[in-house]
């Protein structure tokens, strides 16, 4: 007689999931990042130093990370606006405002570059005016953001949306009756239900920056030392044939990246773990 | 706090939620709003709250008018029924809310708010969950800290949407005994809305009947229970025979069957619909006489202290009408009366109503018999 019952699963086809994520997972992003490591190491050390932290480098690192970190707050203030007025209230062209925000999601970077460039340079439209006042856009740091705000916004507009969306009237109007105004109500009671949701649209319009090549070239007039981007260093060194170099600076971008990335998804799943979801 | 609404008027579209509705709620008082659904009874208390504006009227609150006052000023107490509390909130600071976003000048010191949760805690008999989230309590659990809540800001009333319409039926039972309890504790004015006539008739001290926008009647659970003053009223509480016919001398004519009353302001040859009680029919096994109804007995309950006999009409129409009779167990071994046979059924008690020139037959039929 058998003692014991042999362990089943309700769902079938675990084995089989579980070996095709792995395998997928490997080919697709862990092999090809681990070439990365590999590839700088064969460099050595010395080299791998030298080429990280040298002045330009430095620069463009703290350009590429600090006017992505800087482009994701601005989309997640403004995006959260944008959400708010598309969700709450019903005005002509709403439709066409909504189809609008995925455009940057649609459109050839390159086109999003040309097309900024074109307004923002000193002789474009908005360029112009600017420098009427003194300010130049294009071709300076601000370009960059610039661009990085343009590509990152349909990421967080996408993802509060849903939430606010399915936000309840009624816990609004409970507040309301407890007496609390329209900005206790916002700010105790609705702003911590999206932010979970805000936090998610701020990591993904952060990393989207973080990466972002096509847009951003044409605007920012890739000045070494003042408005030269990572990805456009990494791909001056492959044309320098200087691949152990250019691998140490994506190893460094990579690493930041997931620091960072880690630390949004921490202080989300926080959040999340507040409202009680996970519960 | 005394409540009143006059000539209150609100549409949607096309649909008339509350068609003219003036009602005075006295001080102190537990009042049920109690109708179908659709019946424009949670239209009313959304508006007695300040959520929803009337189209028409006002809602006069302590001899003042409130109808230009925002819900935040209004000093009501609503509680939903799906309990709206802040899922990323403790159950002690959902209570505190309403304390701690009052003004500056208003605002209590967190000492008093400590004090104040904590009392309220106590008088929901919750004291030991202030520091879970509403996500970790039951259903009840969650509808008194909603209650809590909406008491933490000493509300001039209270107003409860259908305040247990979530939860089990055990549970239901249990929250409702206790509502009335706390009520009889705080004495505060309230209102609550509900679709079951069970939880108005038990806890209320008045019940407000409606229907289709307008109310219908509004009295004691005794009186709406014992003098349904309209067909709708009768047909809602508890379960009623129906009976559809013309107005002849003293007696109802049901197509071929003919049954006595005792009404006397009926015109002749009216259409007429007439109401009466399981219990307020018998049966009776003499087929010589020929006043009553012929029918067929299709089943018989006798178990508890009544018998139910479920009967189907004899007749030439065609369709199948069914009745129900409330027997005592002597009555019914005195009858003798088994699955099948053939008996009449013979009011004691007939309450009639002419049939308005605009029939609205349909509800009554779903709610009667």
């Amino acid at each position: 007689m058998a003692a014991h019952n042999k362990p089943f699963r309700v769902l079938p086809g675990f084995n089989l999931t579980l070996g095709y994520t792995l395998l997928y997972l490997s080919l697709l992003v862990l092999i090809p990042l681990s070439a990365v490591f590999i590839k700088t190491a064969s460099g050595g050390w010395e080299h791998f130093w030298l080429s990280v932290t040298s002045p330009r480098v430095l620069a463009s690192f703290r350009l590429s990370f600090g006017a992505s970190l800087l482009a994701a707050a601005i989309n997640s203030v403004f995006g959260l606006l944008l959400t708010w007025s598309l969700v709450r209230y019903r005005f002509p062209g709403r439709k066409i405002v909504d189809a609008l925000i995925d455009l940057p999601f649609a459109l050839p970077t390159a086109v999003a570059g040309i097309a900024l460039t074109a307004i923002y340079a000193p002789k474009g439209w908005v360029g112009s005016l600017a420098e009427g006042y003194g300010i130049k856009i294009a071709f300076t740091p601000w370009g960059v953001l610039i661009a990085l705000i343009f590509i990152g916004l349909p990421f967080v507009v996408r993802t509060v949306q849903p939430v606010l969306e399915d936000l309840e009237v009624e816990l609004e109007e409970a507040a309301s009756s407890l007496g609390a105004n329209r900005w206790e109500t916002f700010r105790r009671v609705i702003f911590p239900a999206l932010l979970p949701a805000l936090l998610t649209g701020f990591a993904l319009s952060f990393a989207r920056a973080v990466g972002e090549y096509g847009s951003v070239i044409f605007i920012a007039g890739n000045i070494p030392l003042v408005s030269e981007i990572t990805p456009l260093l990494i791909i001056t060194k492959l044309e320098q044939y200087d691949y152990t170099g250019a691998t140490g600076i994506a190893a460094v971008m990579l690493l930041v990246s997931f620091v960072l990335l880690f630390i949004i998804n921490g202080l989300q799943a926080w959040s999340t773990r507040r409202i009680g979801r996970t519960v | 706090m005394s409540i009143q609404v006059q000539n209150i008027r609100k549409q949607f579209g096309s649909f008339v939620a509350l068609n003219d509705v003036s009602l005075d709620f006295p001080t102190g008082e537990l009042v049920a709003l109690l109708g179908p659904s659709g019946c424009g009874k949670t239209t009313l208390l959304r508006i007695i709250a300040g959520l929803e504006q009337a189209d028409k009227g006002n809602v006069i609150l302590e001899g003042t008018d409130a109808s230009a006052t925002h819900v935040r000023d209004r000093q009501v107490g609503f509680v939903f029924q799906h309990y709206a509390l802040f899922r990323h909130m403790s159950v002690f600071d959902n209570i505190a809310f309403g304390l701690r976003v009052k003004p500056r000048n208003e605002r209590p010191s967190e000492d008093v708010i400590r004090k104040k949760v904590t009392e309220l805690l106590k008088l929901v008999q919750l004291d030991w969950l202030a520091d879970r989230f509403p996500s970790q309590l039951s259903g009840g659990q969650r509808q008194r800290i909603a209650l809590a809540r909406a008491l933490a800001v000493e509300p001039r009333v209270l107003l409860l949407d259908e305040p247990f319409g979530a939860l089990d039926a055990k549970v239901r039972k249990e929250l409702r005994r206790w509502l009335r309890r706390l009520h009889d504790e705080l004495h505060i004015t309230s209102i609550f809305v509900t679709h079951d006539q069970e939880e108005a008739l038990e806890v209320a001290d008045r019940v407000v009947l409606m229907n289709h926008g307008s109310v219908e009647q509004i009295g004691t659970p005794e009186e709406v229970w014992n003098a349904p003053k309209t067909p709708f009223v009768y047909s809602f509480l508890g379960s009623v025979n129906l009976f559809h016919g013309r107005a002849g001398q003293g007696a109802l004519q049901v197509d071929e069957h003919s049954l006595t009353h005792a009404e006397d302001n009926i015109p002749q040859g009216a259409e007429v619909i007439a109401f009466a009680r399981p219990h307020e029919l018998d049966i009776d096994t003499d087929l010589t006489q020929v006043e009553g109804l012929r029918a067929r007995i299709a089943r018989i309950q006798a178990f508890g202290l009544t018998a139910r006999v479920e009967l189907e009409r004899i007749d030439t129409s065609g369709t199948l009408h069914h009745y129900e009779v409330e027997l005592t167990l002597e009555r019914l071994i005195a009858l003798q009366l088994r699955t099948g046979s053939e008996v009449r059924i013979t009011p004691s008690h007939l309450k009639v109503f002419q049939t308005p020139s605009q029939p609205h037959t349909a509800p009554y039929i779903a709610a009667g018999i």
